[in-house]
Parts: structure tokens; sequence; C-alpha cells
């Protein structure tokens, strides 16, 4: 017994006491930022290849998946020492990209080439190319794993995939220049920006009909800032928060009602979200600023600006 | 000690009763640094640029900028109207009558600068209160830790106006000292627009702004509705304090020219 308790104590003090994290990655700079949710402080800057954008972990937080628009690649790098330890054939000019629920499969849009590539993360190969609309960006999956959504910039489309037999059955037009997708409601809605129109669309899955839109006003921003980009939900899906890009605002949408309940002053040309493991925080890239703001989620008010590298682009939470 | 504590309370109860019999004051006091936020920062509200500069530590609107800058108004109109009534005192005789307290002449104008300030800071603290119900909250706790900072900021206003008003030999000649002390203080510090952004205009500009106590002030201010303290500005504020307050007593000292000859 005593051994028992003096090992117990041992692996105890031995085990690290990690803090969660943030991750953004620097669209300029080629780096990404680690934020320590408690501290707030960026406690590393990590190389990474040239214009990381979207940013994603693996379902252990074993593995991050990273856009390397410029190199032409995704990036697999191991959280815990910062090495990137492959890259995957990803087609040209990833920007986006989304794991597939199997943790498997990586669902990346090709901004350049039009297309959507499928990679096994495992076998590290191309398993399809799909063609979409022209400059894919956002990408979602929905929960069950069956439909990947790629949205396309200048055709300003949803397109639906079917991820077995990798084939659009269905396309939904959007307002102008489509950024970012997202299932919610357990994937019976799925929710589409749209930069320019500055909108949101929201659609029925399974018509795939839109059911209903959201528009944007701020007091003294004009509208052509006001450019819905990134957007994320609280855990029960009752509150939506959406990055406006250069209004420099993140609005507070109440997911049933669908009224815009308030807008938070964040920093310039904000682009994408992460939560705080405990979804108390969250946090906002603010490109042109160069920044993440931090915005109390209960109070909805920014507590504080943690300067990163330039151009923060995309962001993800590791617990 | 009695007669002391006596005349305090007594000068304090007579400046309350002055200020709550002049409802239009209160007005006054209150539409002035309003029309600024609801008018001029609405106005400038994209005007103003982005950065962040201590004690902020995110991005801020221009009306969060410019409240504590405004409650520095309340506080430099109040402490000049304070030692305007000390020149209408004087010249309705009234300070002859309280002049003839048992008690220093030194304690009389303490007592004078204590009884503004109090009433200084009650007024910002109801303009606080409308900011609050226009939106613009700060944390429970700032308010409690801006009570010093105000009432300093005041006493150190209120001791220039006594020192100035010891200067002012008729009530007429006050209109001097709102073209050449309050505007100039208030129009060059860091109320409406921070330093950083007035050295863009011109480094000179900045570093009239920075001698200027009145900058400090705001700034002590400011800090402290964020929970923070610049022990500078503190420092800047109670030197100005002990000089202002000094001017004054000398300034109201029987053997000089001046007030010997009025009172």
């Amino acid at each position: 017994m005593k051994r028992f308790l003096l090992t117990t104590a041992c692996l105890l003090m031995a085990s690290p006491t990690l803090a969660a994290e943030i991750w953004v990655s620097n669209e300029k700079d080629d780096t990404i930022s680690v934020i320590d949710v408690e501290t707030l402080e960026v406690t590393r800057t990590i190389p990474t290849g040239e214009r990381p954008r979207g940013i994603t972990f693996n379902s252990d937080y074993s593995r991050l998946y990273i856009c390397a628009s410029d190199s032409d690649a995704v990036q697999v790098m191991d959280p815990v020492t910062g090495e990137i330890l492959h890259d995957l054939p990803s087609g040209e000019d990833p920007e986006q990209f989304v794991l597939a629920p199997d943790n498997r499969h990586l669902w990346i849009a090709n901004e350049d080439d039009a297309v959507t590539t499928v990679v096994d993360v495992e076998t590290r190969k191309v398993v399809a190319q799909i063609n979409v609309g022209i400059e894919p960006e956002g990408m979602a999956v929905s929960p069950d794993g069956k439909t990947v959504i790629t949205t396309s910039e200048t055709t300003n489309m949803a397109h639906w995939i079917d991820t077995e037999s990798h084939q659009i059955y269905a396309n939904s037009l959007v307002d102008a220049r489509p950024r970012h997708a997202e299932f919610v409601n357990e994937g019976t809605e799925l929710w589409v920006s749209a930069e320019i129109g500055g909108t949101i669309s929201i659609f029925d899955t399974a018509t795939q009909q839109e059911k209903a839109k959201i528009g944007f006003e701020i007091q003294g921003v004009h509208p052509d800032l006001i450019q819905p980009v990134g957007f994320e939900f609280t855990p029960d899906h009752k509150t939506a928060f959406v990055a406006l890009g250069p209004s420099n605002h993140v609005a507070v949408i109440d997911a049933e009602t669908l009224e815009v309940e308030g807008y938070i002053l964040v920093g310039r040309r904000v682009w994408h979200l992460a939560f705080s493991p405990d979804h108390t925080r969250l946090f906002t890239t603010n490109g042109v600023s160069g920044d993440v703001t931090v915005i109390d989620v209960a109070s909805r008010k920014p507590v504080k600006t943690i300067k990163v590298g330039r151009f923060p682009w995309g962001a993800a939470m590791k617990p | 000690m009695n007669n002391a504590l006596t005349a305090l309370i007594a000068i304090c109860q007579r400046e309350l009763l002055r200020f709550f019999g002049q409802r239009a004051r209160m007005l006054a006091a209150l539409v002035r640094p309003l029309i600024w936020l609801l008018v001029f920062a609405a106005g400038f509200r994209a005007a103003l640029g982005l950065s962040i500069t201590p004690p902020y530590e995110t991005y801020i609107t221009y009306e969060s900028y410019i409240v504590p800058g405004l409650c520095g108004m309340i506080l430099l109109f109040n402490g000049m109207q304070s030692s305007l009534s000390l020149v209408m005192d004087r010249e309705m005789g009234t300070m002859r009558l309280l002049l003839t307290a048992p008690v220093p002449r030194w304690w009389l104008l303490s007592c004078k600068l204590i009884a503004g300030a109090v009433i200084s800071v009650l007024q910002a603290y109801v303009f606080l209160a409308v900011c609050a119900m226009y939106g613009i909250t700060f944390a429970p706790v700032s308010y409690i830790l801006a009570l010093p900072a105000l009432f300093l900021t005041a006493l150190m206003l209120g001791a220039l106006g006594i020192a100035l008003s010891s200067t002012v030999k008729q009530l007429e000649n006050f209109a001097g000292v709102m073209n050449f002390v309050i505007f100039p203080m208030f129009f060059l510090s860091s109320a409406l627009y921070p330093l950083w952004k007035m050295a863009e205009a011109s480094a000179l500009l900045r570093d009239i702004c920075l001698v200027n106590p009145f900058t400090h002030g705001v700034e002590m201010i400011r800090f402290a509705l964020y929970q923070k303290v610049d022990w500078i500005n503190w420092a800047v504020t109670l030197v100005a304090l002990a000089v202002f307050l000094g001017l004054a007593l000398w300034g109201y000292n029987p053997a000089k020219r001046l007030i010997s000859r009025k009172v």
C-alpha cells in the first residue's frame, strides 16, 4: 500500500500540468502562435510551411493539420514538439479543410484548382478529387459523416457531397462569396456565411432549401464593411458568434429566433473564432491588426487583445 | 481641532446647500459632458483609429475612451466655478464674515477646497451613472477605486481655481480664466485624444499635453476605472496640488497687496 501511494505520488508529480491552448495560424509570418487559455499569453511560436491558413486537430489532439497554402501541402504537426512530421498530398493551394468523424479522411478545399480533395491521413494518399465551383473555401461535415459541404467563393454555391460516392448530389445558391459553413442542431441545419453578401443563410439539410437568412447592421459602420466570415456556436447551439471581417465586430445571434442580439468590438478584420474548452471564452483572429481578441462569453465583452504574428487567420482549441 | 471640524462641516454644508439650491447648475454640469459624449464622440467614433495603450487591454469605442476625460472636464469646470464663488464672496462681503471664524486662514481655504471637491466628485458620479445608462459601464469595483483619483484631481483643480481667484479682482474678469486656463487645459490634454494621437500631429503638442497636470489627473481616473495604477500620474497630480495650494495660500495672504486691499 505504501509503495502504491508512493508510486501514485511520483506519477502525479511527474505529469506536467497541461493548460488548454488556442493555436492560431499566422498567414504572413508562416508561423503558429500558441496562446495559453489561462494566462492569455503567447507561450510558443512555431514555424510552419508557407501561408498557413486553416488548422485543425484530430480527435485525440495528437496531431495538428495545417493548410500551408503557398507550400501546396497540408502539414502534419506533433503538437507536443511542434515538429512537422510529414506533408499530405493536398492538391494546389489548400485553404480550408475538415476532418471527417472517422478521424481518417481529410476533405480539403483547393482554392486555385476548383476541386475538393479527399486525403487518407493514414495512407497519405489522395482518395478522390471532386470538381466543385470556382474558388472553393468553406468546408463542413455532417455529424453522421455522410455529407460534406464545400462552398465556392466565386460560384456562390454550397455543394452537397455524398461522402461514399464522392458525388455532388445538390447545389444551393448562397449570397456572394460564401466563406464558412457549419452543420448545427444534429445536422438538421446548415449555416453558410456570405462575405460580400453580408449574410448568413440557413438551409434545411433534408431538402437543401434555404429556410432563413440573417442580415447585419452596425451603427456607424458602412454596410460594405460588414462581411461575415467564420462563426462558432455555443455547445447548446442556442447562440452563434459571427466574425464580421473589416467591420471589426463579432455579432451575437440567438440561434433560435435568429435575432442579432449585439455586436462586440474586436481587432481589425476578424476572420475566425475558437472557444476555450469550457466555452467561457471566445478567441477571435484579427487579420489586419495582427492580434487575437478574447471575449468573455457570459458578459459578451472583450477582455483582452493579445499580439500574435502577422495576419492571424485560423484558430483551433487544444484542451 | 473642534473649531476646525466645525468650520469644515459648516463650509461643506454651505457649498452643498448652495449647489442643491441651483438646479440649473447641476443640469449645466451634466449637459456639457453629455453633449460631448452623445454628439462629439458619436461623430468621431471611426476617426480615432485603433491602438491599444495602457490601461486598455483590448479595443474600445471612442465613447469609452472619452468618459474619463469628461469626468475630468466636470472636475475642471466645477473647480473653476468654486473659485468663481470665492470672487463673489469677496465682492458681496461674505468672505469678511468667514474670515472672522476662529480658525487659521489656511484651514478656511482648505475647507473651501474640500467642499468644492466633494461637489465635483458628486457630479462626476452622476455623470458616470448616466454613462452606465447609455451603455458605457465599468466593473463595479472600478467605481470605488476611481473615488481617490477623482477626489485628488478635484482637489488639484480646485486649488488651481483658488490660486487664480486670488488674482481676479472682479467677477467680470473671470471670462479671462475661461479662455486662458480652462480651454487650453482641457484641449491640451489626453481628455479627448490619446497622447499617441497627439504625437502623430506634433511631438511638441504631445509634450505640452504631458506637462499639463490635467492630463495626469485624467489618466489617473482612466487607470483607476480599469483597476490599474500609474504612479507617475499620482505623483504629478500630488505635486501640482501642493504647488497650487501653496500659490493659493500665498495669494490669500493678507500681507499680499491684492488680497489685503479687497478683504
